[in-house]
């Protein structure tokens, strides 16, 4: 085995072209729904669409916006000042505060939701124990709707504050101490140093937690249906279900699409103003402002309120719930549910990872222009709702279905019928195509940290590169890898949109049942699939706060590239 | 024919800039090779393509006769049997000490495989520490494990890329020394890459000096310190000084420093204008000469001082002295000049 070794040189072009092709068709394949929904712009309107655009399509637009407005300045309020005080004051239990302010992240919008309808209906436990404190009877007392725009904004403000308190919250510490120290030895208190140097230092961080925390409020779903408003996702699905006009449903995502777009180049930009924002790159301990008297008090309520209210409570509600009908649930299709919750997300994590992992590799491998776009292609998906990519795969899969279906009886007088549409490679397909970006982000950032010489050493030692992969950059990224894997899995448990429109007859997971149960008003028998999806929820939140805490100084790997665990619809 | 490497004209680059320019060099087997020159000047690039990492987009590469790079294509690296140590020693912090060293020979039978670890932990003076793992040695050990890594599965030649430049600059010096007895014991052919000279001149039988992609003289230490081929080398190399001459015979040169003789190359005609380079070790200090020049500036080297001195018509000179006798700086001292040999570059025109 000596010169025998030295085969003939493979050509470059041919070489390349395994990497290369295999990312960018993986891209296409995963851009697909994408793709599809954008080519029904150019598809002539239908009677179905000129009769939405006169009718509904100015509520759904107005809806939304007004949903975003709402929930924008909602999250804002909550985290910025939230982060403000867990990373630069100083007060008992501000250790505890800053990783239990991510709690609220494990709970999906559509559950607290329907908890809050529970808690604060007629019959429910707030307004009984008004009217038995004051005597007061149906119509003597005023009591707000819950069920509104304004119900549905603090809804979601209470989940997805997190985004914006995650982010701002590095970015406070990201700031190196010499900036803060010079302006405090300029004399500026913590009121000023908070307004003229910290805000504008972190606002490109922001930002970023805004439009993020924005695509998920345009994602929402659940919350929307339940309360009875009509905003793109809903009529998305009544144009879909109820007028049964594919095309105009795709045209409906498509104007959602345009939405979103705005909001990643949002993000985008801010990211990378983010970039020019470091001042410096020396970071000790950060000499926090010493809160005494009504400040400290004042910290400690202001950060025990979006916990209690975005947590706490509506988690105890649902345990109080689940407790009082165990006899209801704890039964055999109780688990057969959770099993199918349970594997449906365990391929899927599986899947994200290999396929981010491949594109990943191939990205540092070949890291051609076509090849980088590709990647980025494919991570679009977490931007996009769920219900538009549920729409934007059952069209072309149905497509393809009839196609081969007519072929087949042409041909040979066999009717195939449905193959692809309505099965579970089409519920994980769209799963992967959400989820990706997850696991993307994990696997980069783990990738990442590997030097480029590990890779050559390897190759002059003898290994092909994919033995490379797997005997060096596996074993070295294997925490990243298993971080990916449980993000992933979780986001697929907690996914509803998607899964309502695309999961096989008779199929059901947890997040569906426990929509279902509550759309009809059984909201104590409900308690126990969402108590299951919070508590898986809570996994991916102790993950994140255990990676801020052990990167401190360098939070940018940790935060900034790894996108928390999503908030389901 | 025993040439095990040939670089024949190679060009190399990424994207659309290119690095490496029409660069050539040979190695015979068992000798040690040695890219020099400023960081920058496309030495790491050109190892990389020989290793097989970058392709050619011109010329091409043999090993041991045989084409491994051309345009027309490139033996992946693994396929090479070429070894190599990088800069950051790149050890695989998930395998201890001897899995790293193993690592190249993971196919051959275990016994075998065990005892060519034990001999290379002995070679490289790390009996007692296979079990161990990177991150609990220090740097020079650590490059060490690497050297012995790349040398594991005996590959015909070994590339080291800037091997010592994160060592300690009293460590790089026994190392360097150490690789080249390490080489030889095991009749490795080797090709370092550096910036530092007297890393080169330690452990090289070969230089190349580089700079901005190109291959400016490739030849022993010996023959680049004192037959320099161009201006270039000849300032990158050593120390030394240019002094304008004019030829005034077929062997002889007038000079700041008198008229002196020597072989010149051909083709120099007399009456035209050249530099001539003068080393400190080219100069005496001689009291009784006439040639007089000033001290303007000392360096103590231990055995030596390195004097900068000033002729009366201005061109500074370096001189080296024994440093049995202090000269004061603004002191005169008598100078003659000790010539060996004449190197001579012609003025463009």
């Amino acid at each position: 085995m000596t010169v025998s070794l030295l085969a003939a040189p493979q050509s470059s072009s041919q070489r390349v072209d395994l990497w290369r092709g295999g990312v960018v068709l993986t891209a296409l394949l995963l851009a697909l729904p994408v793709i599809v929904i954008f080519s029904f712009i150019f598809v002539p309107a239908g009677e179905v669409w000129l009769h939405l655009q006169q009718t509904v399509l100015g509520e759904y637009v107005s809806n939304s916006l007004w949903l975003m407005l709402g929930v924008g300045i909602g999250v804002l309020a909550i985290g910025i000042p939230a982060a403000w005080m867990v990373s630069l004051c100083e007060f008992p239990g501000r250790q505890f505060f800053s990783w239990a302010l991510l709690l609220p992240l494990a709970m999906p919008a559509y559950i607290i939701a329907y908890t809050y309808t529970g808690m604060l209906d007629f019959a429910g436990p707030v307004q009984s124990l008004l009217r038995s404190s004051f005597g007061w009877e149906y119509g003597d007392y005023w009591f707000p709707e819950l069920r509104s725009l304004p119900g549905a904004i603090s809804m979601l403000s209470l989940v997805l504050y997190p985004y914006v308190y995650l982010l701002s919250r590095a970015a406070f510490l990201e700031q190196s101490i010499c900036v803060l120290e010079v302006s405090r030895t300029l004399g500026t208190g913590p009121w000023r140093g908070f307004f003229r140097v910290a805000l504008p230092l972190a606002r490109p961080a922001i930002i970023t937690g805004l439009s993020l925390a924005l695509m998920e409020t345009l994602a929402d779903y659940g919350t929307a249906q339940y309360f009875g408003l009509t905003t793109f996702t809903t009529g998305i699905f009544r144009t879909w279900f109820g007028l049964g006009d594919p095309a105009a449903a795709a045209q409906l995502s498509a104007v959602l699409l345009g939405f979103v777009f705005v909001l990643i180049m949002l993000e985008r930009w801010s990211r990378r103003r983010a970039r020019f924002h470091h001042t410096s790159t020396r970071y000790s301990h950060l000499p926090r402002y010493d809160l005494r008297g009504w400040r400290r008090t004042g910290a400690i309520v202001g950060c025990s309120i979006p916990l209690l209210f975005g947590f706490l409570l509506p988690a105890l509600q649902l345990a109080y719930w689940a407790w009082e009908t165990t006899g209801e649930w704890l039964r055999a299709d109780f688990f057969v549910l959770l099993a199918n919750s349970l594997w449906v997300a365990a391929i899927t994590a599986v899947l994200a990872v290999a396929l981010a992992l491949f594109m990943a590799y191939g990205r540092r491998l070949r890291p051609a222009r076509s090849v980088r776009f590709a990647v980025r292609l494919a991570g679009l998906g977490y931007a996009i709702p769920g219900t538009v990519i549920a729409i934007g795969v059952i069209l072309p899969f149905a497509w393809l279905d009839n196609s081969f279906d007519t072929f087949m009886r042409r041909q040979f007088d066999i009717s195939t019928g449905l193959i692809l549409s309505g099965t579970l490679a089409a519920l994980i397909f769209a799963y992967c195509v959400r989820f990706l970006a997850v696991s993307l982000n994990t696997v980069e950032a783990g990738l990442g940290k590997i030097k480029p010489s590990m890779d050559d050493a390897a190759r002059s030692l003898g290994l092909s590169p994919l033995r490379v992969l797997r005997e060096v950059h596996m074993p070295i990224m294997r925490g990243s890898l298993l971080t990916a894997l449980l993000l992933v899995f979780v986001d697929t448990l907690k996914e509803l949109p998607a899964t309502l429109i695309l999961r096989p007859f008779n199929f059901n997971t947890l997040a569906v049942r426990a929509f279902e149960l509550a759309s009809d008003e059984q909201l104590a028998s409900s308690a126990s699939a969402a108590l299951a999806i919070v508590l898986a929820g809570i996994v991916p939140v102790i993950l994140l706060s255990r990676t801020i805490g052990r990167s401190r100084p360098g939070m940018k790997t940790a935060v900034n590239k790894c996108r928390p665990a999503k908030l389901a619809e | 024919m025993n040439k095990l490497l040939e670089v024949l004209g190679i060009d190399v680059g990424y994207g659309d800039e290119l690095f490496v320019f029409a660069a050539s060099l040979h190695l015979a087997k068992g000798e040690i090779g040695c890219l020099l020159g400023p960081s920058g000047c496309g030495k790491t690039t050109l190892l990389r393509a020989i290793a097989g990492f970058e392709p050619v987009r011109r010329g091409c590469i043999r090993l041991a006769g045989k084409e491994v790079s051309s345009v027309v294509g490139t033996v992946p690296p693994e396929r090479r049997q070429v070894g190599m140590v990088f800069q950051d020693f790149a050890l695989f912090p998930h395998l201890s000490v001897a899995d790293n060293i193993a690592f190249g020979i993971h196919h051959w039978p275990a016994s075998k495989r065990r005892a060519r670890v034990n001999e290379l932990l002995q070679l490289v003076g790390l009996p007692n520490y296979g079990a161990n793992y990177p991150h609990a040695l220090s740097g020079g050990q650590q490059q060490r494990v690497a050297l012995a890594r790349a040398m594991a599965p005996k590959p015909r030649l070994l590339l080291l890329d800037e091997p010592f430049s994160s060592l300690d600059v009293e460590l790089r010096e026994v190392l360097a020394r150490e690789v080249r007895r390490i080489l030889s014991h095991e009749e490795i052919t080797g090709l370092l890459v550096t910036h530092d000279q007297n890393e080169a001149f330690a452990t090289a039988d070969r230089i190349a000096v580089m700079q901005a992609g190109h291959i400016l003289q490739c030849d022993t230490p010996y023959n680049l310190y004192h037959q320099p081929s161009n201006r270039q080398v000849a300032d990158f190399i050593g120390q030394g000084v240019l002094l304008p001459a004019r030829v005034s015979g077929s062997s002889e040169l007038d000079t700041p420093l008198g008229r002196l003789t020597g072989e010149l190359p051909e083709g120099l005609v007399t009456g035209s204008l050249v530099d001539v380079l003068v080393r400190p070790d080219d100069l005496l200090i001689d009291p009784a000469c006439s040639l007089q020049a000033e001290v303007i500036d000392k360096v103590f080297r231990g055995a030596m001082f390195l004097y900068t001195l000033r002729l009366p018509d201005g061109h500074k000179l370096l001189c080296q002295a024994h440093s049995h006798a202090d000269r004061e700086i603004g002191s005169q001292i008598g100078l003659r000049p000790d010539f060996d040999h004449l190197v001579v570059f012609p003025r463009d025109a």
